[in-house]
């Protein structure tokens, strides 16, 4: 029935954290400067509490900074609360970052997506949440970037299913795959082309007719809008990448 | 003890989920256990998993209980607080694909006939099909 395709709405943000926690993963021991020539899948990354402290702290205030722009774009074609609600819930994370960022990766990450499970208040905080969760539980302390890479593809699966979507639809998931589909080719300036990619797939949402979420409600007119869970997850990307 | 199915609404708005939590009261007794929430977080519309979690532990019955939604993320989040229930709770709610007002009337005059759970929801989905 047409009133109910709005179930499991995909605009929001786990898209957002997913990337933040595969920046956190690879950054900057991988792909940052320093480690360009250390970089390499099997490389462990030495995740300690300030890295992890600077990393969600760049993705939740870069997603607060935006929060009007993502408004904005929600409001053309959804319900108009994504900015709002991502908003509230990074400021939960950020109130928490002390704790958070004290933990070792796994529950830092559980954490994260607790906060946002608990405090963003639309279908975006159990996809967001899933996301990270299931990076939770797939990551070690101390990941490689291939461990990373294969936990990111499964956080991505987690996301599918928890919002019954697939790319194509006009959400999150159409910028987090091309972005998973980046750091699987690797290199030294992955810290460029991931949020080069991510900009590329988030622009390309425009076009795409929504059919998840509660722009799959306006049909064809959501056709010319950029998604604005696709735009969250480029914002985070971006911060991953330059924090 | 009850052997009644319990009601669970969920909706983006508390006045929404107040009101039908009201003609649901209007067409049952206290015999079915109702829970209702509505309202994100901090304030405004939307849907906060903790207060489903309270709805559902309101509504709790020993027969199980149906949540009603009203649109994408109250379903999201309902899945979600579900998951998050003991295990042996889990298999016992039902999150019904039918519109929250009808749906949450119906069902609960499924419920308080003695109907099980999967009859509860049959009713209350056969509304969407």
């Amino acid at each position: 029935m047409a009133w109910r395709r709005g179930r499991g709405q995909f605009k929001f943000a786990a898209a957002v954290w997913f990337i933040a926690a595969v920046r956190g993963l690879c950054v900057p021991g991988m792909i940052g400067k320093a480690g360009q020539e250390r970089a390499g899948r099997g490389v462990r990354v030495q995740m300690d509490a300030a890295v992890r402290r600077r990393l969600i702290r760049a993705v939740a205030e870069a997603e607060i900074a935006h929060a009007e722009e993502l408004t904005a774009l929600d409001q053309a074609i959804g319900d108009g609360d994504h900015g709002i609600n991502m908003q509230r819930g990074c400021a939960a994370v950020l109130a928490d970052l002390d704790r958070i960022a004290a933990l070792d990766l796994p529950p830092a990450l559980h954490a994260v997506g607790l906060a946002l499970v608990t405090k963003v208040g639309g279908a975006s905080g159990p996809l967001f949440g899933t996301l990270f969760m299931q990076l939770g539980k797939t990551l070690p302390a101390q990941p490689t970037l291939a461990e990373a890479t294969a936990a990111l593809a499964a956080a991505i699966e987690a996301v599918k299913a928890r919002g019954r979507s697939d790319v194509g639809a006009k959400t999150m998931l159409d910028v987090l795959v091309p972005v998973l589909d980046a750091l699987r080719v690797g290199g030294d300036d992955l810290r460029t082309r991931l949020p080069a990619a991510a900009d590329a797939a988030c622009a390309a949402t425009a076009p795409m007719q929504a059919r998840r979420g509660r722009a799959a409600f306006l049909g064809a007119r959501s056709i010319g809008h950029v998604d604005p869970g696709a735009r969250s997850v480029a914002v985070m990307v971006r911060a991953l990448c330059e924090a | 003890m009850s052997g009644h199915v319990g009601i669970v609404i969920v909706s983006h708005s508390p006045d929404v989920a107040r009101g039908a939590a009201e003609m649901v009261r209007q067409m049952v007794g206290p015999e079915v256990p109702l829970g209702w929430c509505g309202g994100a977080p901090g304030g405004g519309l939307g849907t906060s998993v903790e207060a489903i979690l309270e709805a559902i532990g309101r509504a709790w019955s020993p027969a199980g209980v149906a949540i009603l939604f009203d649109l994408g993320g109250a379903g999201t989040n309902s899945e979600m607080a579900v998951e998050m229930l003991p295990p042996e709770r889990q298999a016992r709610v039902a999150i019904c694909n039918a519109p929250v007002v009808e749906g949450a009337v119906v069902a609960a005059v499924e419920a308080a006939g003695g109907a099980p759970l999967a009859q509860v929801r049959a009713a209350a989905e056969a509304l969407a099909a």
